[in-house]
């Protein structure tokens, strides 16, 4: 059955040539044909069509177009091909299904123009988003019976609790790596019991406080993106602007208030598995039994080690769930713009983090807490 | 214009279908039969499953007990591995269109077509796509444009330009006026009884506007008690007596479309 299609050009004499088609003019069997057609030139009187025995809307489109690019005449047409000539021969598709494109040497200028201008509109965006989030925060201070301590509790819960086993892990982990990793180095100086001061320091200045912004950032981060980004495309938010409640204290604020908050708790934890992670270490490899090793924690590490830590740790919260909520709330158009924004979200925050946290140290050494 | 062997024998056989979610049947025991070439209406209350009926007679549903047949295959069990040619035989309109958000219309219609005949020459491919898009009445224009760009009426168009990319035979339509205006829904009826002319489909279309049931369906079917209760003309129906289907058509609304389908006649 599955014969295919086939053509025959006539050569009629004074009425001109006559194409005779026959077979199925369907989409399965189309192709031949519709590249031996392209290439017939001149005109064609007529187009027999009395021998097709299956024809469907793509094989009575080709035989339009033929009939149009060669102004003959369609004869022999059975009726059901008669209605589906009939349905195809208004319409004209002569134009582009794809969007026009640029050729590679205009694309990539254009490309550039547009991220500088849209880094300049971001930078526009985030002010004006701040100062929306002071708004709201202005107006939870006359109003605090507005403040949604239900969603704060609920995100911090998200946000803190849930997090703790496995930020406890990784920074055990890290202790465990830094008091062996460093140990071997300061053997080589007879100086393994300063592992202590190495790991007492770093990690309640910086480790235990970056680790858990960057942790931080993947897991809540991008879910206040995803969250508020999906919110944004089934046009919850817009609903709850109608009723009167602002998104931005309903869903923003909790998330930020907890997200800063959580990340002193957090940061503090961190450095604490880590510390006893260095302490596992430094029983069982370096010989110095588990609460000496704290002991000399307390020793060597100077109070304001533990502020650096503490001090940095709300303004690395602030800014992850910053990022996180911004970028969910650009969020406009189709379900592709989710994922953009959510990764763009980690990407800015751990971004903002770490170039932060490098200020952070120059300043804190600067004030003498070094 | 298609001579297929299976010409007069029905396009869907459904028999003792049952759907269950949990302990809670939706259907139970429903047999339906939908013949070659007709428009068949699916009425019934929210939540009587004419959603899930659909659903598994495409096969996104596969059903606790019972047989389903679509254009001569068997769906369930044995055939399974013919599901792909199918497949290809018939288009689906969802509810909200169910358009890819990252293609352009045009890139909406073409991948049905990319993913059954691979080989096809990319311009001609989009050719074929430009003309469906035309075909169902939207504007050129729209052919490049995103489905947010498009309204609801639009998008709906655009689905369906998309289900009948492959010259299907049977078509599903899932409330297909539903939020669109009036006069908006009056053209989409237009339209599929057109294209139900002119390419020789089969519909089987679901829905509860009532001036689609008296314009365009040759009959109707009546899901109620997880079972078919009733199929045939509206006054077919109106002739069982059962007392939701006389609420139905007797209703205010039912007899207001009713009266403006008698008054069109005239016209």
């Amino acid at each position: 059955m599955q014969s295919g299609a086939q053509h025959v050009l006539e050569d009629g004499g004074a009425h001109g040539s006559r194409l005779v088609l026959s077979g199925q003019l369907v989409l399965a069997t189309i192709t031949p044909l519709e590249r031996d057609l392209g290439a017939v030139a001149g005109p064609v009187g007529s187009v027999d069509l009395a021998g097709v025995e299956e024809i469907d809307t793509v094989g009575a489109w080709v035989v339009c177009r033929f009939a149009r690019e060669h102004e003959s005449a369609i004869t022999g047409a059975s009726p059901e091909a008669e209605r589906l000539l009939a349905a195809m021969r208004d319409i004209d598709a002569s134009g582009e299904t794809h969007p026009h494109r640029l050729p590679v040497w205009e694309r990539v200028p254009v490309a550039v123009g547009e991220k500088v201008f849209g880094a300049r509109g971001g930078v526009y965006g985030v002010v004006a988003f701040f100062g929306q989030i002071l708004i709201g925060i202005g107006s939870l201070v006359r109003h605090p019976g507005r403040f949604p301590f239900k969603a704060l509790v609920h995100q911090m819960e998200l946000v803190g609790v849930t997090a703790l086993p496995i930020i406890g892990l990784m920074s055990f982990l890290i202790g465990i790596v830094i008091a062996q990793q460093g140990s071997v180095q300061l053997e080589q100086f007879g100086a393994e019991a300063l592992t202590v001061n190495l790991v007492g320091r770093i990690t309640l200045r910086e480790l235990g406080v970056l680790m858990t912004a960057i942790m931080v950032a993947g897991r809540s981060g991008s879910a206040f993106a995803a969250q508020l980004g999906t919110m944004k495309l089934t046009e919850e938010i817009d609903a709850m602007r109608t009723i009167g409640i602002s998104p931005i204290e309903v869903l923003v604020i909790p998330r930020i208030v907890a997200a800063t908050f959580m990340m002193i708790l957090l940061g503090f934890f961190a450095a604490l598995m880590a510390i006893i992670g260095g302490a596992v270490v430094g029983q069982f490899a370096l010989g110095i039994p588990f609460f000496t090793f704290l002991l000399r924690i307390q020793e060597v590490v100077p109070t304001h080690d533990l502020w650096v830590g503490l001090i940095k740790a709300p303004v690395f919260g602030l800014i992850v769930a910053l990022a996180g909520c911004y970028h969910g709330m650009q969020v406009h158009g189709n379900s592709e713009e989710v994922g953009r924004r959510t990764t763009m979200a980690v990407v800015s925050a751990i971004f903002a983090v770490i170039v932060l946290d490098a200020f952070f140290a120059v300043f804190f050494t600067e004030i003498g807490w070094g | 214009m298609n001579a297929h062997p299976d010409d007069g024998q029905p396009v869907i056989v459904v028999e003792g279908l049952v759907n269950r979610f949990g302990d809670f049947a939706v259907h139970d025991g429903l047999d339906l039969t939908v013949r070659r070439g007709e428009i068949l209406g699916m009425v019934g209350g929210s939540g009587t499953g004419k959603s899930v009926l659909m659903r598994s007679i495409i096969g996104l549903q596969s059903p606790a007990k019972g047989r389903i047949r679509v254009l001569g295959h068997n769906l369930c069990g044995e055939d399974a591995e013919n599901d792909l040619a199918v497949r290809s035989r018939w288009g689906v309109l969802f509810q909200g269109g169910a358009l890819f958000s990252t293609l352009t219309v045009g890139e909406n219609v073409e991948v049905p077509i990319k993913q059954f005949f691979p080989d096809l020459d990319p311009a001609f491919r989009a050719e074929i796509a430009r003309y469906k898009v035309m075909l169902t009445g939207l504007p050129e224009d729209a052919v490049q444009k995103y489905p947010s760009e498009l309204s609801g009426g639009m998008k709906k168009r655009a689905g369906l330009a998309r289900a009948l990319a492959l010259d299907p035979e049977l078509l599903f339509l899932d409330e297909p006026t539903a939020g669109l205006d009036p006069i908006g829904a009056a053209k989409f009826d237009r339209l599929t009884r057109e294209l139900q002319e002119t390419l020789g489909l089969t519909v089987f279309l679901i829905t509860h506007d009532l001036d689609t049931l008296y314009e365009i369906c040759d009959r109707v079917a009546v899901i109620a008690d997880k079972k078919i209760i009733a199929v045939g003309t509206i006054p077919e129906l109106i002739a069982t007596g059962h007392p939701w289907i006389e609420e139905y058509f007797n209703g205010p609304r039912g007899r207001s479309a009713h009266a403006s389908h008698l008054r069109g006649q005239e016209a």
